[in-house]
């Protein structure tokens, strides 16, 4: 894999939860209740059994702890980073019926596995050869979580990667002030430590390598190739210097470096979580004056509200119920955008639209799918450009699987984590069952 | 304002708060530290032929992310010249006259208790302690717990301080015996006028597992200590409560072992002792709890409208029985109010694995609120234990018809018994 530049723009943002000292980890642990049946377990898509890894943090069994995490989920370590632990495990902790502060399960979390990559290899090795062999199509944490498990299983595997690099968003698009990018390259290193997963970088399917290629090397197949580019808003001046996607910004962020010179005021236009991101990082790159523009009211956004809460203490502003109608350009760059003032029913008011000085606007409206790769894989269907499949990843194609975004249609790392683990037990039922008919 | 004053033995403190024999007594200006912080009395550190001590003398259990639950230690007596201890408690009780100091002692010949006697009564000293509890060190001299291990050694040296002393004589009961009864008996037949329990108990605190040398490590090696701390209490307030309902032990008590705050401390009064001794708390946490100590106190009293200490002394003992005098007809079971109950779940584990696998997860899935089936719950409160909200379990009584029998009863009139819940 190539490595990542030395001079990325996301090195200028600092741990924005930073980890905790071994005794605010044991203060931490020994509050836990080791509740029975645990809501915060219920409440992880991956089900990391959460009391037993904190008891074992309790107990100075730090190893133990991270392997109890690692056994569910084997990007624990970016999980732990990038949860929404306040919707999930720490939403749910009984701590909050009590009014007590609720455990801090994702600094926990992050406390036993950062121990447990400092010390080296993780502690999994791959199964008696199979015999058998898994292409991953996509090398992010769906891929990798399936990857991890199948070799568990002593499947051989090879993850196609159109990027220079695995890890997908983990690598790409989180939030540098929760996971810098080379740490999300060094937890898909560790993952790969397990041997045995050939990996090929800089290659799309089907354009550079048919389904038909893939399903000839291949027993079964696994698709995680995650959402395509940013959506577009679709008015004239979209393409000009200053109007650039989110993803795609976040993206040149953490890879390279962004030039934000004479950007006096940006503009985000979106309501979900990547628009979240965007303006924190934004701020936190230093650009003075930066505005949400969104649709709908502010109770309505999709983007959770610790997040906004975030936002706004670092001096955010929002323009609600407003749709952007036109950009106004200068020499060739944008200078603004034109609002158009909406109801709350998010139609026009039928007012002269208002004019937001900006010279950056990123579009956080959406990403497009990728579900049209899979057209010509035979049996695979689609819906709303995601791939369709049944709880474990089957799709209408016996030994073609899917996981992550593409399948979900753009939720948490922990969900792709959940989906490509769980594939992988469904690809090994597959391959055992077609070894017991061979024999 | 209540009055806590308090008497042991014809010892008068202003409170029954008493520093036990221990580094925080170790001098006198520590001591003066103490009476300033509002403790009403110390028992000096041990005073005999001074020691030399070892490093290091303290190991300590953790528990719930602070340490301490439980100590032990295995420092010997003082190691300061005699001189100084006997000079510095005059200075203390011209400064303090009010404040009790008792000088503790561990001599070995009558010569020698004579004479530490005589120097101890000329230093002011209120009144003695006859250390006759150390389990480690001292006792290897034939000193200590060696001495409080048997009776008859116990009442001879006892009466020996009796024929040298002027001021009332406690003797420090070991609770390192199998029944402390004859060992109470001993003190009192040797002619003490109180006793003073317990002493800490042989112990090895633990074991350093990368080293693989007990705790406290000496230069490679360690020895059994004395444990003491919150952990032993339940100890300390059965051998005191054991002596206080005797009806031929009749001395006044200091109780000692396990106390870290008023709430304990009222525990040994209620069981009989007319006095309290600390002193791993103040060693964790310093002299200042004492300030907690004497306001719960009074509070307390006030609470129960109790005007002084004699109205508190011994109240719990007529309740302390034997099991064959507990009622077998009184029936409880375990009651879960749904609306303080956040959905721990702890109840539904330990009922299942310790207890009689009469607590279940609601059938209905989306409430995590426990059932509990009354006809097989037994009463044992496990669930009230592990239950982390404050009265969300309760343990309610249950009119089964039947008359109140005890074992005893059974036996002796044949009683009738409810039939057995859980037993199947």
């Amino acid at each position: 894999m190539r490595p990542l530049p030395p001079d990325r723009s996301e090195l200028s943002f600092t741990d924005g939860k930073p980890p905790l000292s071994p005794l605010q980890a044991a203060t931490e642990a020994n509050r836990c209740l080791y509740c029975s049946d645990a809501p915060c377990i219920k409440a992880c898509p991956t089900g990391i059994n959460i009391p037993e890894f904190i008891r074992k943090i309790a107990t100075g069994n730090l190893e133990g702890s991270a392997r109890t995490i690692f056994d569910s989920n084997i990007l624990g370590q970016s999980c732990a980073r990038v949860c929404p632990v306040e919707v999930l495990c720490v939403g749910d902790c009984v701590y909050n019926a009590l009014g007590v502060p609720p455990i801090q399960i994702g600094k926990l979390q992050r406390f036993a596995t950062d121990a447990a990559l400092a010390r080296g290899p993780l502690p999994y090795a791959a199964g008696p050869d199979s015999g058998r062999s898994v292409g991953l199509v996509g090398g992010g944490p769906a891929s990798l979580a399936c990857a991890h498990r199948l070799r568990r299983f002593g499947h051989r595997v090879t993850i196609y990667e159109a990027r220079a690099q695995l890890g997908g968003l983990n690598v790409t698009g989180i939030a540098p002030y929760k996971l810098p990018s080379a740490d999300g390259l060094a937890e898909a290193e560790a993952v790969l430590a397990i041997g045995g997963i050939d990996v090929v970088t800089g290659v799309s399917v089907p354009t550079d390598l048919s389904w038909a290629t893939l399903l000839d090397r291949h027993d079964a197949l696994f698709i995680g190739v995650g959402l395509g580019p940013d959506s577009r808003l679709g008015l004239e001046g979209e393409g000009l210097r200053g109007v650039m996607g989110a993803v795609a910004f976040i993206e040149q962020m953490k890879l390279g470096q962004v030039n934000l010179r004479g950007v006096q005021t940006a503009a985000v236009v979106g309501g979900g979580n990547t628009a979240m991101d965007a303006v924190r990082e934004l701020r936190g790159l230093g650009v003075p004056d930066v505005v949400l523009v969104y649709r709908g009211d502010e109770a309505g956004m999709s983007g959770y509200r610790h997040e906004w809460e975030g936002a706004r203490k670092l001096g955010v502003r929002a323009a609600f119920r407003r749709q952007p109608v036109a950009f106004e350009v200068a020499e060739g760059a944008v200078t603004g955008l034109r609002l158009a003032p909406l109801g709350p029913d998010k139609r026009p008011l039928g007012v002269d639209p208002e004019l937001l000085p900006a010279q950056l606007v990123l579009l956080a409206i959406g990403q497009g799918t990728l579900g049209h790769l899979v057209e010509g894989l035979d049996g695979v269907q689609t819906a709303r450009g995601r791939v369709v499949a049944d709880a474990a990843g089957r799709t209408g194609n016996p030994r073609v699987f899917v996981g992550g975004d593409c399948k979900n249609g753009g939720k948490e790392v922990v969900n792709a984590v959940a989906e490509g683990r769980d594939a992988a037990v469904a690809i090994d039922e597959l391959l055992r069952r077609a070894g017991a008919e061979v024999a | 304002m209540p009055d806590i004053s308090a008497n042991t033995a014809g010892i008068r403190s202003p409170n029954p708060f008493w520093l036990a024999s221990a580094p925080p007594t170790n001098s006198g200006p520590q001591i003066m530290r103490a009476f300033d912080a509002g403790w009403g009395g110390a028992v000096w550190k041990t005073l005999g032929q001074p020691i030399q001590n070892v490093s290091s003398r303290f190991g300590a259990i953790p528990w719930g992310g602070r340490n301490g639950v439980g100590f032990n230690n295995i420092e010997l007596i003082t190691d300061r010249p005699l001189e100084s201890n006997f000079r510095e408690m005059a200075e203390v009780k011209k400064r303090y006259p009010k404040h009790a100091v008792i000088a503790s002692l561990m001599v070995e010949t009558r010569e020698e208790w004579k004479e530490i006697i005589k120097r101890s009564e000329d230093a002011g000293a209120d009144g003695l302690e006859l250390n006759f509890g150390c389990p480690h060190g001292m006792c290897e001299r034939g000193m200590g717990s060696a001495v409080g291990q048997e009776p008859t050694v116990n009442a001879r040296i006892t009466s020996w301080a009796k024929e040298f002393a002027t001021v009332p004589v406690l003797v420090k009961l070991t609770p390192n015996v199998s029944d402390i009864l004859p060992h109470g008996l001993a003190a009192q037949a040797g002619g003490a006028d109180g006793v003073s329990l317990i002493n800490t108990i042989k112990s090895i605190i633990g074991v350093d597992l990368d080293t693989m040398v007990p705790r406290p490590l000496v230069n490679g090696r360690s020895t059994n200590g004395g444990y003491c701390g919150v952990a032993v209490r339940p100890i300390a307030l059965h051998m005191a409560a054991a002596l206080a309902r005797d009806p031929r032990f009749n001395l006044p008590i200091s109780g000692i072992g396990g106390v870290a705050n008023w709430q304990h401390a009222v525990e040994f009064l209620l069981l009989g002792s007319s006095s309290v001794q600390v002193c791993t708390e103040v060693m964790l946490r310093g002299y200042r709890i004492v300030e907690d100590m004497i306001e719960g106190l009074e509070g307390y009293m006030r609470k129960h409208q109790i005007e002084t200490l004699d109205g508190l002394v011994g109240r719990a003992v007529p309740a302390y029985t034997e099991w064959g005098e507990l009622d077998l007809n009184y029936e409880t079971v375990a009651k879960i109010d749904a609306n303080k109950c956040i959905g721990c779940q702890l109840c539904v584990t330990a009922c299942h694995d310790g207890a009689h696998q009469c607590i279940h997860p609601n059938p209905d899935g989306s409430l995590r609120v426990p059932i509990v089936d009354e006809s097989e719950c037994v009463g044992c409160n496990l669930c009230q234990i592990v239950c982390p909200v404050e009265g969300c379990i309760t343990m309610e009584p249950v009119d089964n018809g039947y008359a109140p029998a005890t074992w005893n009863l059974h036996l002796t009139e044949d009683a009738a018994l409810r039939p057995k819940k859980g037993s199947h």
